[in-house]
């Protein structure tokens, strides 16, 4: 089956010099939930940039749907909805006017535009501000905005740079539904890139991280996280003595008077951690993850591309 | 071609120029009914005839001509530049539409503006002087053609303008001398000779005279050569336009 998007040797050197992606390939597959993850500066915006057509690429390949951004870019462009970081439409000009236009860019005329704009701007909810400029929105609406503008063309493969960030908790929740009811119910492909981990391991289904310019891992989300040999726990404590006890086969930190922190490695389970705290008359009170699972799998992939484990 | 999408562009030019209406079709009105009133009513009466022509009836095609270039260039040099600046330009870049459109629909949404100007300004002229029109088709392509070079100028502006500064530039320093020495409110045959063909190499000299011919039926200039000039000028801006947007100069990193 034709990929969604292909992407093979990508290249980019800027005028400056610096070389934002060296030689990068990946696929995603059609009707895939997939994240690119990577820091801040690793190439992730100059990638999606290039795909859509916004930066010059110095060298590699794209296809969208099949459709090569050299040789075919306008049936490329058809394919594809792009939602940016940052907000990049007329602040004076009005909400409804916005996604109409964009959908005029795409030969849709200006009755079926406004047709299928009403259901777009209600499920975003932002109908009762059709009329408002944009500049009058919140932050949170001008990103619905964002995601409105770029869907109105229904497009097959739908990019979201970083569509939540500096979004409250309700909304991002909001949007999450409205990206995975996307995803199930038209089958839209999305490429999704965030800095929020426990969103792209909430939503996506496979995952690439660059950095330097690099893919430093592609793989599905499962056998990414499966490869998380430890996780670290904090534990809310009472009784804890002035010296720490040692604990059988689990490390151990102290982090103040009543919290501690242990490292578990995979498949030793907790229920030790609580027996081996028992016997010293330890109780604890509440437990949580130190990091997100995914998150503590993308610092190690950073920190220490080539080793990817920490032992 | 994708119609849509020039019907498009065009119509968020028009509504943009006709939302600000007091920056842009107002102020061309007022500064032209002053020229009116100096140059022609109270400096024009002690001038006396030019070419043969009463003084006011003189400049007025010259007026016209000015606020049509001025407009047409100012309107999508200032739109594009500012869609640049917002970043909104990215929503035409992500889209199928051609660079062909996107340079007609600017170019239209400045024509229409230049056009609606001077017709607001040949309103205005009607009350001061009773015009007459020699050869109506001259009038017409002479405007049209005059309106599609600057607009297109205005757009290269844009592409290479990187501040607000930028856009300001080439009217002040270049196209207001321009205009002003084009011939707007004299004939070039009161020059020396030498200052006459300096004159010939300003562009703006050939469209004055052909749309004062459209008038008044009186020009220093060939009308089969400010044609020529006119369409010479509308290929290579196009051509260089084109060039400039299909690089991505200015617009693509």
């Amino acid at each position: 089956m034709t990929k969604a998007l292909s992407i093979k040797d990508l290249c980019k050197t800027y005028d400056n010099g610096t070389q934002a992606l060296k030689g990068i390939s990946l696929e995603v597959e059609q009707g895939d939930f997939f994240a690119l993850l990577g820091p801040n500066g690793a190439g992730k915006s100059t990638a999606i940039g290039i795909i859509s057509a916004l930066v010059n690429k110095s060298a590699g390949k794209v296809e969208v749907f099949g459709h090569d951004i050299d040789s075919d870019l306008t049936n490329a462009k058809k394919q594809l909805g792009l939602v940016p970081q940052e907000f990049n439409f007329n602040m004076f000009e009005g909400v409804e006017q916005i996604v109409v236009q964009q959908a005029g860019y795409y030969g849709i005329p200006r009755k079926e535009a406004k047709k299928r704009a009403q259901p777009l701007l209600e499920q975003l909810g932002l109908w009762d501000k059709r009329d408002a400029q944009s500049r009058e929105l919140s932050g949170g609406m001008k990103r619905r905005l964002m995601i409105a503008r770029g869907l109105i063309h229904d497009p097959k493969l739908l990019i979201l740079d970083e569509p939540t960030a500096g979004v409250d908790i309700e909304l991002r929740r909001s949007m999450w539904d409205f990206m995975q009811e996307l995803n199930r119910e038209k089958k839209t492909t999305i490429v999704l890139t965030t800095h929020y981990l426990e969103e792209a391991e909430s939503l996506c289904r496979n995952i690439a991280i660059i950095n330097h310019g690099e893919i430093a891992e592609n793989t599905s989300m499962k056998s990414l996280l499966a490869k998380l040999d430890m996780e670290t726990f904090v534990l809310d404590t009472t009784g804890l003595p002035a010296e720490l006890p040692q604990l059988n086969g689990y490390e151990v930190r102290v982090r103040d008077e009543n919290t501690i922190e242990v490292d578990v490695h995979k498949g030793a389970g907790v229920n030790g951690v609580f027996q081996e705290l028992s016997k010293h008359d330890i109780t604890v009170l509440s437990m949580r993850n130190k990091a997100n699972r995914l998150e503590e799998l993308f610092v190690r992939l950073v920190e220490n591309p080539h080793g990817g484990q920490k032992s | 071609m994708n119609l849509v999408a020039f019907q498009t562009i065009v119509v968020k030019e028009i509504t943009r120029w006709t939302r600000i209406w007091t920056q842009t079709l107002l102020p061309p009105a007022i500064t032209m009914t002053l020229y009116f009133v100096i140059f022609g009513n109270l400096i024009g009466s002690r001038v006396g005839e030019m070419d043969g022509f009463d003084y006011m009836e003189y400049i007025v095609p010259g007026l016209i001509m000015m606020s049509v270039i001025t407009n047409s260039y100012g309107n999508v040099v200032s739109s594009f530049f500012s869609s640049k600046y917002q970043r909104s330009i990215e929503e035409m870049m992500v889209s199928p539409v051609s660079n062909w459109v996107i340079l007609a629909g600017y170019v239209g949404g400045g024509v229409l503006r230049g056009l609606l100007t001077g017709l607001v300004v040949t309103v205005i002229a009607s009350f001061f002087v009773d015009l007459q029109i020699h050869n109506f088709w001259v009038v017409i392509s002479v405007v049209l053609l005059t309106s599609i070079l600057f607009a297109i100028g205005g757009l290269i502006n844009a592409v290479f303008a990187k501040k607000f500064d930028d856009v300001a530039i080439v009217p002040t320093f270049i196209l207001t001398p321009l205009t002003y020495l084009g011939g707007v409110f004299y004939s070039i045959s009161l020059l020396p000779e030498f200052w006459q063909g300096v004159s010939k190499l300003n562009p703006i000299i050939y469209m004055v005279n052909a749309f004062r011919y459209g008038f008044l039926g009186k020009s220093d200039i060939q009308i089969g050569i400010a044609f020529g000039i006119i369409f010479v000028f509308i290929g290579l801006l196009t051509f260089f336009a084109m060039y400039l947007l299909n690089r991505g100069i200015g617009l693509r990193a």
